[in-house]
């Protein structure tokens, strides 16, 4: 496919891994991380990981928006699908996570939960359906935050009296402050999120490059982006400098999508924010502004605070935080698996312990 | 989740528009572009078009990664 295809040619690969090779071979050992859950899965699909030098480091991070969320979020989800006239609407990663007694994808046979590919979906089955009302579970960082915006607003503009949203948005530079705060995680470099960064734009990394003096790499989700992000990372701990740099500057801008960050601000409000395994993280969550709060499911039901259990025994917290990884996890393969995940991370496709699984049992 | 995929744009009717790649056809929101053109490629996410790809950059990463010594 067109932009695709040429980001993954195999030769250049190969003289990308030689450079990081050469330029890295007299440093210490550096921990890069890779923030986001898209590029988890593409530093194991590709084998990334296990090709680099031995003092690069390259570790995962918070950056899948299913594994952060609390279980309480999905208890509460499930406890929607049991009122008469919800249909909870939710996109397909969120469905096999467990909650404490069951998950989405259990109820799903009931006919109250629903899969859809764009918020916009659950807004227009409201507009044609209502005598039911329409829950969305919005989940996701600051690329998927604007689609849902969206789809409020059209539910607005249609004056929808069914259509609500359950919001557990986050967005990613308070999470990735805190880790770079963290002396057990020590990042020398950030590899940012291609597609968070096109909206949030370049430019909001300059604190945390600035301020932590840990070089940022905006990198796409090819693996010669990967590559040459990481040569780009490895460059900046060479000269001893932290500045942010765009590899992926085919579509992120020095200021973002600023539709999408003005509808972002329009429709929802900063809060603290909980963390699954992290905790929580101030101002790292968004619910929805007084001016659409009629839409906010949380206004107009009073859910019970459900009995939530802890996870015994897994490590997803570390494993988010890049302190462990799924091999240091003694459920990790054996017991936890993705037909029988324990934690948010074997669950999500995008799942540090998910990618994992998948390409190297 | 943060998967996107670039896809060109052939048809443009107002806030909407149709989009393709790989055989693929998908009608997609376009409200966050600024003034997109049939032949653009974008950035496609949750059924909305996140930003457009600047073709003539993406061909200027491309020879980057080819001269690399």
């Amino acid at each position: 496919m067109k932009y695709i295809d040429e980001f993954r040619n195999l030769d250049i690969a190969e003289k990308l891994y030689r450079l990081i090779d050469e330029e890295a071979k007299d440093l210490r050992q550096v921990n890069f991380m890779e923030v986001c859950g898209t590029h988890t899965m593409a530093v194991e699909r590709f084998g990334i990981r296990r090709l680099l030098p031995e003092n690069v480091k390259l570790i995962s991070g918070p950056g899948c928006p299913v594994c952060v969320t609390p279980k309480d979020y999905i208890d509460k989800a499930i406890a929607l699908t049991a009122i008469d006239d919800i249909i909870v609407f939710s996109f397909g990663d969120m469905l096999k996570v467990p909650g404490t007694n069951s998950s989405l994808l259990k109820q799903r046979p009931s006919g109250k939960v629903k899969v859809v590919y764009s918020a916009m979906d659950a807004a227009m089955f409201a507009e044609n359906n209502k005598d039911k009302r329409i829950v969305f579970l919005g989940i996701g960082f600051e690329t998927t935050v604007p689609t849902v915006a969206a789809s409020i607003k059209y539910a607005k503009k249609k004056k929808l009296k069914n259509f609500f949203v359950y919001s557990g948005h986050k967005i990613m530079p308070p999470a990735m402050k805190l880790l770079a705060r963290d002396k057990h995680v020590n990042i020398k470099g950030f590899l940012c999120p291609a597609h968070v960064s096109a909206i949030i734009g370049v430019k909001s990394y300059n604190e945390i490059s600035r301020k932590y003096n840990i070089p940022c790499v905006i990198a796409g989700f090819e693996p010669l982006d990967i590559l040459q992000s990481i040569l780009m990372l490895v460059r900046q701990v060479r000269s001893k400098k932290a500045k942010v740099e765009n590899q992926y500057n085919r579509v992120v801008k020095a200021s973002g999508n600023i539709r999408a960050l003005r509808l972002i601000e329009e429709v929802f409000s900063i809060k603290d924010s909980e963390w699954r395994g992290i905790g929580v993280i101030p101002k790292s969550g968004l619910i929805l502004s007084k001016r659409y709060a009629d839409f906010d499911i949380e206004n107009n039901i009073n859910l019970q605070e459900p009995k939530t259990s802890v996870d015994k025994g897994c490590i997803c917290g570390s494993v988010l935080k890049g302190i462990k990884t799924p091999l240091d996890c003694r459920l990790f393969f054996k017991k936890c698996n993705p037909n029988n995940p324990y934690g948010a991370c074997m669950v999500s496709s995008e799942g540090t312990c998910a990618a994992y699984y998948r390409y190297r049992k | 989740m943060c998967l996107a995929i670039p896809m060109k744009v052939l048809k443009i009717n107002g806030d909407r528009a149709t989009v393709s790649s790989g055989g693929i056809q998908r009608t997609i929101g376009i409200n966050f572009l600024k003034g997109p053109k049939i032949g653009d490629y974008v950035i496609v996410h949750a059924g909305f078009a996140i930003e457009k790809l600047d073709t003539v950059k993406a061909e200027e990463t491309l020879k980057i990664l080819e001269e690399l010594q």
